[in-house]
């Protein structure tokens, strides 16, 4: 058999013959979720597609899980409605529901392990890619695309040609999987990778803890990528001599903390050039960079300090696991002592769906993926995207400052 | 009346095509009253149905919200023609019977009067007096399109097996 990528053999084993990019396949779906922004869409769809609500039938209730995490909870009447047609849904079809309060979609799938290695996961979310992080084969799809996969349990994909991502060296203190997702978008921007597999690998990888795995593998639905999967040598590596559409060498000990301008994630560069910008709302949250490591990072920033007059801290933890181990292990207690304050697990503020829109001509430092005009729900304000110890330092000095200084200097 | 083109850059994100505020609904009416209003605030004002909307590269990237080609549709575009489309855009567009022309090369201006054969895949640029080809589309999408979406498409019997 010839050299697969990745995606070529986590494919080839779910179709039961060798793929290669290029080849279009219809194969079995293992997992289909979909939140509440884009399931009330796909159960009205597969209604459609059923002849009515009467006749709807889901191939594999197991198969289908549904979250309400992206305007949770319910922000008014309207989206309660549509929370309330999820639920019903779900009841009426036997498939699980993930509630409100019950975390991000893509950790609570993680931590129950519902997408393992070798698995074809399709949400309804672009950032189901995060699944990758262990070996999946995870993609975004829109709400129609889903209730046809509830429908017949399968789908159609083109086998993606695959970009592998060289990972060399050690991480600087104060720089993370954050900072190379912003440097790799400067460098290939959000199109270069448009439909292709993105693959990490190289040596860096085996020293990363997998909360900094997700965060390669979440991004990499703002490089355009179909999937991101990163290497490992326990459970899934790529063969010697695999075709590649391109390979990216990157050594991370040269990095520096990096930061995105508003208006694109891709807009990164060294956050040193915009050292002394004034923030009014630091946020630390989101699927891509929330999980407790994420917090115990800002909590080792933040201990026994007052964030700055003028600036507000918003937290947001993945999930209900991650605020009960902040809560348990006082990191959570050190956050909200500093001045933080704590918001309901979910996506609501980089959405822009609710809690925490900041106002007119606001400068805000985030640590999610996405910064389009309008993103956090303001288009006169100004997002930046950065790593979780850049946005607790933004906090503490009530601007913009390097990390990688402030490790140094506490001895952290 | 030919439709007119209505031109933007490149790498239009969903956010500037229907905020995220605007999603949570499935109402279509709403959405297409909030299309494109972050990005143009005056579309609507110019916009006449049948119109269509031209990119540049990579159009439509960014979330995977169906609501962004849905929105566009209930506001009567007729196409989108774009150098490149972001992938679950180009997907959804077609799952919701909303025409996506990826034309590598065109130099379609504001206001250019275009006449569209979706038949032949081709872009007549009237005002410049030029035509264009776009890239064809895998067999399985030129079936769902063809059927009005993939709504219409699987209630009407239709398989993915055997589309390739």
């Amino acid at each position: 058999m010839a050299s697969q990528t990745l995606a070529e053999k986590i494919l080839s084993a779910k179709s039961g013959r060798p793929v290669r990019a290029g080849d279009l396949i219809t194969c079995g779906v293992d997992l289909c979720t979909a939140s509440d922004t884009t399931a009330p869409l796909a159960i009205r769809a597969l209604e459609d597609m059923c002849g009515g609500s009467a006749h709807t039938r889901v191939a594999d209730p197991e198969k289908i899980v549904l979250v309400i995490d992206h305007a949770s909870p319910a922000p008014n009447e309207r989206i309660a409605n549509l929370h309330a047609l999820m639920r019903d849904f779900a009841r009426t079809h036997g498939c699980r529901l993930f509630e409100s309060g019950e975390g991000i979609i893509h950790h609570v799938v993680l931590e129950k392990n519902l997408a393992p290695a070798g698995s074809v996961v399709m949400g309804a979310d672009s950032h189901t890619t995060t699944y990758g992080a262990w070996g999946s084969f995870a993609a975004g799809i829109g709400s129609t695309d889903a209730a046809a996969i509830w429908k017949t349990g399968r789908t159609w994909l083109k086998v993606p040609p695959s970009v592998r991502i060289e990972l060399q060296g050690t991480l600087r203190k104060g720089v993370f999987a954050k900072d190379i997702m912003l440097h790799l978008l400067a460098r290939m921007g959000m199109q270069k990778a448009n439909y292709l597999s993105i693959e990490f690998a190289g040596e860096t990888i085996e020293t990363l803890p997998l909360a900094e795995r997700i965060t390669l593998a979440n991004m990499t639905a703002e490089l355009g990528g179909k999937v991101g999967i990163v290497e490992s040598r326990a459970t899934l590596r790529a063969d010697n001599n695999a075709a590649y559409s391109d390979v990216i060498r990157v050594d991370v000990e040269a990095l520096d903390p990096q930061i995105a301008l508003p208006g694109s994630p891709s807009n990164g560069r060294s956050l040193k050039t915009v050292e002394g910008k004034p923030v009014s709302l630091a946020f630390l949250g989101t699927c891509t960079n929330s999980r407790i490591e994420d917090l115990r990072i800002a909590a080792a920033i933040l201990k026994g300090k007052t964030i700055a007059r003028g600036v507000r801290l918003y937290v947001s933890p993945a999930s209900r696991q991650t605020l009960l181990q902040a809560m348990s292990d006082g990191t959570m207690s050190t956050l909200i002592e500093s001045g933080a304050t704590l918001l309901a697990t979910g996506c609501g503020p980089c959405v822009g769906t609710h809690m925490g829109v900041p106002a007119d001509g606001e400068v805000v430092i985030s640590s999610g993926n996405r910064n389009f005009a309008g993103r956090m729900g303001n288009r006169n304000a100004d997002v930046y995207l950065a790593s979780p110890a850049a946005v607790a330092c933004a906090a503490l000095n009530g601007c913009i400052t390097d990390p990688a200084t402030h490790f140094t200097e506490a001895g952290l | 009346m030919n439709p007119r083109a209505h031109v933007y850059g490149d790498a239009i994100d969903t956010d500037r095509i229907i905020a995220g505020k605007y999603t949570k609904t499935v109402d279509l009416s709403e959405l297409a009253s909030h299309v494109m209003e972050d990005l143009d605030p005056q579309f609507m004002t110019r916009f006449r149905q049948g119109d269509v909307v031209v990119a540049g590269e990579h159009f439509g990237c960014g979330s995977s919200r169906e609501q962004a080609p849905l929105a566009l549709r209930a506001a009567g575009v007729r196409a989108v023609i774009a150098k490149s489309f972001a992938r679950i855009f180009y997907r959804n567009a077609i799952n919701v019977g909303l025409a996506v022309l990826e034309v590598p090369e065109h130099s379609i201006q504001q206001n250019d009067e275009l006449e569209i054969d979706l038949g032949s895949g081709t872009v007549k640029n009237i005002t410049q007096n030029q035509t264009c080809s776009c890239t064809p589309m895998p067999p399985v999408m030129l079936a769902i399109l063809n059927a009005g979406g993939l709504v219409p498409f699987l209630r009407n019997g239709g398989s993915f097996e055997g589309q390739h």
